[in-house]
């Protein structure tokens, strides 16, 4: 149940991707027929991506190979367009890392960065956003959903507020898109990164969507594919794959979710009611459906990791102890959570394979685990052993 | 990431918990880090009898303070003195690199211990 750090393809996909890759191998920019398949099937897997995100205009979907690299060329895209205008972006604080450090190295070359706070549900202060803006800011960036504690964002009301005050917004969508409705119209988003494998896509392809009339500058020079913008022969097979990708999710999204919603609730009212000293982290409501980020006291999450890992069920945590920093969840810290807080929550997020039976699975073991560690833990009052 | 002897350790551990009337007590690392160890000594003839443990952390923490109590146990003082982070991690069949820093800390947990039971027995004197 760790589907945010990574989705098997979906068989679809894998068979749509198939013949691309020894049959329809012809490069797009070829002019003979081999060339032109594979161009028709690019302009399709476009088409199936804009309607994902409620446009038509499938010119407005560039293909990337990720979710990092939609973001470097959304915000790095902006800011090095638009450094004649200021060189103020506003962003929050729960960001994914590729945000943040994309930030921080243009930090270092003379702009500046506000990070908006969030409350402890984490949802974004709009207020502090709006009170942010100058005549120098040239970007506002905020996630659509967090992928770690499953947050969703109110991107329709910071859209409004950017587009009143001419400022261009970045969404990065890679943890939400394919799991909620999208409209970048209604929402008022310039810019949304979206990633293939958080859909069950192949891993290395993304998009970035760019509204018509949005002016950033490449990252990546070269032969001018996709439209000058990200240069590089396409990744063909990869593209189809996000492509249907994203025609399953247009078409499923709605009862999977209803689905995983179910699902989702059931396992965090049967641990909150099962474990004393459990929490929920994030919102209860206004979270992504397969989302659940639980909290243990007096435990740390690489151990329960570990244990459950043993009983056959795969999470992950908001621990330093999982990262490579040593630091735990900087998202968990933005809610106001102490670090020894953060250390003891698990992430469950559900896939498409997980039913009902898993979650009563989890529900049988996880209370042995929690209560074996805590145990062992010199932080667990003495009353809760008895 | 781990090794076998260290999952064994971790889903086994030896020697959990606290003694009612200890001879030393040492305590390392903290919460916030991730990591808080409490190692209980009770000592006869100048060895050490009994040692426990109480760990709050990750996987090689609890692993590490499982196994120094196995290294410590029926030792004398001096030798337990003498045991270092580094024979905890050999014992244990290593430890990823990132956690021999963080994690590694079951051999000061007992120098500490010891250290506290040398205190009180010199008060004693």
């Amino acid at each position: 149940m760790d589907h945010a750090a990574g989705m098997p393809v979906d068989p679809r996909v894998f068979e749509t991707m198939k013949p691309y890759f020894m049959e329809n191998y012809g490069n797009p920019s070829s002019s003979h027929s081999l060339g032109a398949n594979s161009k028709n099937a690019l302009l399709e897997a476009r088409e199936k991506v804009a309607r994902l995100i409620g446009i038509k205009n499938h010119k407005d979907v560039i293909f990337t190979s990720g979710g990092t690299e939609s973001n470097n060329l959304a915000i790095k895209g902006v800011a090095y367009r638009n450094k004649h205008k200021g060189n103020h972006i506003i962003t929050t604080n729960i960001e994914h890392m590729s945000v943040l450090n994309i930030c921080k190295h243009l930090q270092k070359q003379g702009f500046e960065i506000t990070h908006a706070p969030v409350n402890k549900e984490g949802i974004v202060n709009v207020q502090r956003i709006k009170d942010a803006i100058t005549d120098k800011t040239i970007l506002i960036s905020v996630m659509y959903a967090n992928g770690e504690i499953g947050t969703i964002q109110p991107i329709k009301e910071i859209g409004r507020i950017a587009s009143e005050n001419k400022i261009l917004f970045h969404v990065d969508a890679v943890a939400a898109a394919g799991k909620v409705s999208i409209n970048v119209r209604e929402e008022n988003i310039d810019l949304l990164s979206m990633s293939s494998n958080d859909m069950y896509g192949p891993k290395g392809v993304g998009v970035l969507y760019i509204k018509k009339g949005t002016r950033i500058q490449p990252v990546v020079q070269g032969g001018g594919q996709e439209r000058g913008l990200r240069s590089g022969t396409e990744n063909t097979p990869g593209i189809i794959g996000m492509g249907k990708a994203a025609e399953i999710a247009k078409e499923e999204m709605e009862a999977e979710g209803k689905r995983l919603i179910q699902l989702r609730n059931k396992l965090v009212k049967g641990v909150l009611d099962k474990i004393e000293r459990s929490y929920l982290n994030g919102h209860p409501t206004r979270r992504l459906p397969n989302n659940a980020n639980l909290r243990f006291s007096y435990i740390e999450g690489e151990s329960l990791i570990l244990g459950l890992d043993m009983l056959g069920i795969q999470v992950s945590s908001g621990s330093a102890c999982t990262s490579k920093t040593l630091e735990p969840s900087h998202v968990l810290l933005a809610t106001g959570l102490a670090h020894e807080e953060a250390h003891g929550s698990l992430v469950f997020t559900m896939g498409k394979q997980n039913s009902e039976e898993d979650m009563n699975y989890v529900l049988e073991v996880l209370p042995g685990v929690v209560k074996r560690l805590r145990a062992m833990s010199p932080l667990t009052p003495k009353e809760m052993l008895r | 990431m781990y090794s076998e002897k260290v999952m064994d350790h971790f889903t086994n551990p030896r020697n959990v918990g606290e003694i009612a009337d200890p001879d030393g007590v040492g305590t390392v690392g903290n919460p916030v880090c991730g990591d808080l160890m409490t190692v209980y000594i009770k000592v006869k003839d100048k060895k050490l009898e009994d040692v426990k443990f109480k760990t709050f952390g990750c996987g090689a923490a609890i692993a590490t303070s499982s196994m120094i109590t196995e290294l410590a146990k029926g030792r004398t003082i001096e030798e337990a003195q003498e045991i270092t982070r580094g024979d905890v991690a050999e014992s244990l069949g290593g430890l990823p690199p990132l956690k021999m820093h963080c994690s590694n800390l079951a051999a000061d947990a007992l120098h500490a211990a010891i250290k506290d039971y040398l205190k009180k027995k010199e008060a004693k004197e």
